[in-house]
């Protein structure tokens, strides 16, 4: 019944799908706005049709349905409910679904706050979101299909993958990456819905989708923190990113969307960069779908690689048939769009924002030839080689600082021009905070050059944005006579896009700091105990208390507890890193017990165990900051969230093309 | 404006700078562990540093160096013993090379054709650079000077 | 619209998209290995499991590869927490059976596992032909470039690694390439046969 509800709704939104991306440009042609209404329609329809597929996929989860195939692959009677109903992301199908769903979802967000708006540019966004669902809906009722029937009906399932069960973050990170990866399908359709209705001169399209743009840019970040947070917490080896291709895939359209982020501004005010910013855009978008099929398409070896299979194929088709429609597109249209304005100066945000594309654009490039380095030496050579960490890591350092460093200089400049005692006015001062963290780098330890260039960097330009923050609220202190707190939230309120960057810059300041000092100053140690013997790291002390077993609902654990000691003996604290056994793997799912404290992380694996439980052998890791990393994570969210909160709604004459384009072929309706 | 088109210049021939370093793996921003464990530190700062170049043939994309499996520990303590016995850095990576091919190594070879994953990203972003600079020319051409006060 | 810069621009599209082609149709797990046509690597292990007569040798005795030069042998990497091994046990065991006698000596050795675990399972197993050794801390593994178990190299006359084969063998795949090793004697041999 839930297969046949659910492959019935995939199968019915076909045609809907197909109504709307026909009838939208015929309706545009002809200036009917009635045919532009039901085109409309299909949006919601769609979304309604694929909530109910999703909808008959969760019932069906949750009863242990195993006459629904996605069930038979993931479900389990022993499962826990949490982890039942979050298995509907946790293999391929299931996550096309939600895929599509999320996709339906942002339609008709999109197609309610903006179908009044007159013109083409809506008509033609609504379109290309259309098409895009459309190859996901093929997807799901072809070879992606999560709905097949299973006869006969087995009486239980595998459950979901062992390492999927572990942590509480499984049910956080794939709901904020889809909700961040097809976030960005939105500004796409809206590029080339621009392109389509002829409206790529003006900047409506980035204006509309502005405030969309940076709350998914939010949410994609959050994504990646907390993909980095489960890894750390899960995968026992007390690291959290290793430049695997899918952690790349996530990352390669977080760097372009965050370079978009800052050269729309220059677009909005200087009308420049109009081409640019399509082409960073339309590339954000295929990033995405790239990504999505590098991990899905099993082309390359990842954490994350699902099954291969016919789906690869269908997924490159779509990249193919992206790449070359806009290309042609934009390649077509682009002698329009060629930069007419002008700088007043060099010394200037303008200039910095390009820098910051420049060095954006050159990271996603590394981490892109890298993560398809070793497919090229394949087919060019036909020797396999690996691309990881040391390379990436050498390749992106300079790159990461030279950013740093720009984040410091962009905030301090203003628009337009600056003379040259305005500049040593407000690119001096944060100096003094650069000599405060380079010596704070020196004294803790850190002694490699791009750890010291990283907190000194990271010191200027953290007092360079907390300075706009200072001189903004003294500013409106000495105005309007306000109390510093007053003053201060009325100027965050006030223009809330520049100081929720600079929350976000806090924040991204705070990731970078843990990550430099975690990467340079962790220590680790690792022993064979008996109980009642210890291991040191760092200057703290655990004891082995015993080894234990235990049986739970969907696995068996095996265990140790540790106590730590403080100086004079006394026990503060227990910690008790296990293994969880998974009936139907082979190898243990090492689960890390971690000691979070503001100036870092105790990290305890449990490499093995004696069989009779006489010894446990325990790595200890102690990591200095990592939680930096995470909460300076929550800071970005949370600048995010302010820079796209909707101010007042400023009336802006529309720069609109009629909905006729052609009147002298415009037939009576 | 001069000043900072100059900042920017200088900007990018640090990065060039930064790319050509040529640091030993140990530097290279690979994680540097130091092992609180009183065994010889010096060889294990060595081991650490050989072993972080060294893809686990078990997992995916970890060093043997960061990896908790076994095949990953009985690699370092192969590594181990041969840097005790002698052995440099690049004999210990061309022994690994000879028995699991070029892809145990975790950064491809720089000669040959790898070059290409090495100097493409960095001839983009001079030529970017470049790019920059002349059209931030262009764009300003016809703007009074910035007046020095 | 200019669509000779259009033209020019999807062009560019081209050689990514083969190049996916080209991942779809090869399989990134797939690593060769660098061995075959090489000196098979030395090693001196002990017996652990003493296989059954006619092949077996006794427990704590010593395989040494230089001892076995000049006949063809097959070395098959296993261990009891794998479960792909369970499918060529008998295989191997009953092919080996069959060589008694010839100059083909079948050697298992233990990868990452305990003995007890080992002779345990292979009384499960329902016993094993030939001898298997024990390698403590993998160290012949490494040496032959193990990613896994099972794997098996076969190895010529000439102490030359012929093959390598990865996963459950098959038995003609393991006859045929033994016969075609063993027709060539051992002085003229000029390699291995990949």
């Amino acid at each position: 019944m839930n297969g046949l509800v659910g492959h019935g709704a995939l199968l019915v939104s076909l045609p809907f799908l197909a109504l709307g991306i026909l009838l939208m440009p015929a309706a545009v042609r002809r200036g009917k706005q009635d045919w532009v209404a039901v085109a409309y329609g299909s949006v919601y329809a769609n979304f309604l049709l694929v909530s109910a597929a999703v909808i008959a996929m969760i019932v069906a989860l949750v009863t242990h349905d195993f006459s629904v195939s996605y069930v038979a692959q993931v479900g389990s009677r022993a499962t826990p409910l949490f982890y039942t109903v979050i298995s509907l992301w946790g293999a391929l199908e299931g996550s096309i679904l939600f895929w599509a769903w999320v996709l339906a979802l942002y339609s008709i967000l999109v197609v309610s706050t903006n179908r009044d708006r007159p013109g083409t540019l809506v008509p033609y966004a609504a379109m290309v979101l259309l098409l895009v669902s459309l190859f996901f809906a093929i997807l799901l009722v072809g070879p992606a299909n999560p709905f097949h029937v299973v006869f006969p009906v087995p009486p239980d399932g595998p459950g979901p993958n062992p390492l999927l069960q572990n942590h509480i973050l499984m049910g956080v990170h794939p709901p904020l990456l889809y909700l961040g990866y097809v976030g960005m399908s939105v500004p796409f359709a809206f590029a080339v819905g621009a392109l389509l209705s002829g409206e790529a001169e003006s900047n409506d399209w980035i204006r509309l989708t502005r405030n969309w743009t940076v709350l998914t840019w939010g949410l994609l970040s959050a994504a990646i923190i907390a993909g980095m947070w489960w890894s750390y917490e899960v995968l026992g080896w007390g690291g959290y990113w290793a430049w695997d291709p899918v952690e790349n895939a996530s990352f390669l359209p977080w760097l372009t969307a965050t370079a978009f982020l800052h050269s729309a501004m220059v677009q909005e005010r200087r009308s420049m960069l109009r081409l640019w910013n399509i082409n960073l855009v339309v590339g954000t978008f295929v990033l995405t779908i790239l990504g999505t099929f590098l991990t899905r398409s099993g082309i390359i070896s990842s954490v994350h690689a699902f099954t291969t299979g016919t789906i690869g194929y269908y997924f490159l088709g779509f990249i193919a048939l992206v790449l070359v429609s806009t290309l042609v597109l934009v390649a077509g249209t682009s002698d329009k769009l060629r930069t007419t304005g002008h700088l007043d100066s060099a010394a200037s945000r303008e200039t910095v924002f390009l820098l910051n594309n420049l060095f954006l654009t050159g990271f996603m490039l590394t981490v892109l030839v890298g993560t398809l380095f070793p497919l090229v030496a394949e087919a060019v050579r036909g020797v396999k080689v690996s691309v990881g960490t040391p390379f990436f890591n050498r390749m992106s350092l300079p790159m990461i600082v030279a950013l740093l460093f720009l984040m410091g200089v962009g905030p301090a400049l203003p628009w337009k021009s600056a003379s040259r005692a305005e500049l040593r006015a407000r690119l001096l001062p944060p100096i003094s905070g650069a000599v405060v963290l380079l010596v704070v780098a020196l004294v803790i330890g850190v002694h490699n050059f791009y750890g010291v260039l990283a907190f000194t960097f990271v010191g200027y330009s953290a007092t360079a944005n907390l300075r706009e923050f200072w001189i903004g609220t003294r500013a409106r202190r000495l105005a309007h006579g306000e109390a510093w707190p007053t003053a201060f939230v009325r100027l965050v309120l006030g223009n809330r896009r520049r100081h929720g960057g600079y929350i976000a810059h806090l924040g991204i300041f705070l990731v970078a700091l843990g990550i430099t000092a975690s990467s340079s100053l962790r220590t680790e140690s690792e022993a064979t105990l008996t109980p009642g013997q210890t291991i040191t790291v760092s200057g703290h002390t655990l004891r082995l208390k015993q080894v234990w077993g235990r049986e739970e609902q969907q696995r068996s654990v095996v265990g140790a507890t540790m106590e730590e000691l403080d100086g004079s003996g006394r026990v503060t604290g227990t910690m008790e890193p296990h293994m969880n056994f998974y009936p139907l793997s082979q190898q243990p799912v090492p689960t890390p017990d971690v000691h979070s404290g503001p100036l870092g992380d105790l990290y305890l694996n449990l490499m093995a165990v004696k069989p009779d439980g006489s010894n446990a052998t325990i790595k200890a890791i102690y990591e200095p900051l990592v939680p930096w990393i995470w909460f300076g994570g929550g800071v970005i969210v949370f600048g995010a969230v302010i820079g796209a909160w909707p101010g007042r709604r400023r009336v802006v004459a529309v720069a609109s093309a009629p909905l006729v384009a052609r009147p002298a072929k415009d037939n009576a309706a | 404006m001069r000043a900072l088109l100059r900042t920017a210049a200088l900007l990018l021939f640090v990065s060039v700078g930064a790319y050509g370093q040529v640091a030993s793996p140990a530097e290279s921003a690979a994680t540097v562990i130091r092992v609180a464990a009183p065994r010889d530190s010096v060889l294990e700062a060595r081991t650490s540093a050989v072993a972080s170049q060294l893809r686990c043939p078990v997992c995916q994309g970890l060093s043997i160096q960061d990896s908790p499996s076994e095949l990953a520990q009985s690699m370092r303590a192969v590594v181990r013993d041969q840097l005790a016995s002698g052995k440099s850095p690049d004999e210990v990576n061309a022994y690994f090379v000879s028995k699991y091919g070029e892809w145990i190594l975790l950064a491809p070879r720089p000669r040959g054709f790898n070059l290409i994953a090495y100097l493409l990203p960095v001839l983009v972003v001079l030529s970017g650079g470049i790019g920059i600079f002349v059209a931030v020319r262009r764009w300003t051409r016809g703007t009074t000077e910035i007046p020095a006060e | 619209m200019n669509w000779r810069r259009s033209a020019i621009a999807a062009a560019f599209a081209v050689p990514l998209i083969g190049l996916f082609v080209f991942g779809l149709r090869h399989d990134p797990k797939d690593i060769p290995s660098p061995l075959p046509g090489t000196v098979a690597p030395t090693f001196a292990l002990e017996v652990f499991a003493p296989g059954q007569p006619p092949l077996g040798r006794p427990v704590g005795d010593t395989i040494r590869l230089a001892d076995l030069k000049g006949q063809v042998v097959v070395l098959n990497f296993w261990a009891s927490w794998c479960l792909s091994c369970r499918d060529e046990h008998a295989t191997l065991s009953a092919i080996a059976l069959t060589y008694a006698g010839k100059q083909v000596h079948f050697v298992g050795s233990l990868y990452q596992d305990r003995t007890d675990a080992g002779t345990e399972w292979i009384a499960q197993m329902g016993g094993q032909s030939y001898p298997s050794v024990q390698d403590p801390k993998a160290r012949t593994a490494i040496d032959y470039g193990l990613y896994g178990v099972p794997e098996t190299f076969i190895v010529n006359r000439d102490g030359r690694i012929a093959r390598k084969i990865t996963g459950p063998v098959e038995a003609n795949v393991v006859t045929h390439i033994v016969d075609s090793l063993l027709a060539v004697p051992a002085s003229t041999a000029t390699g291995g046969v990949k």
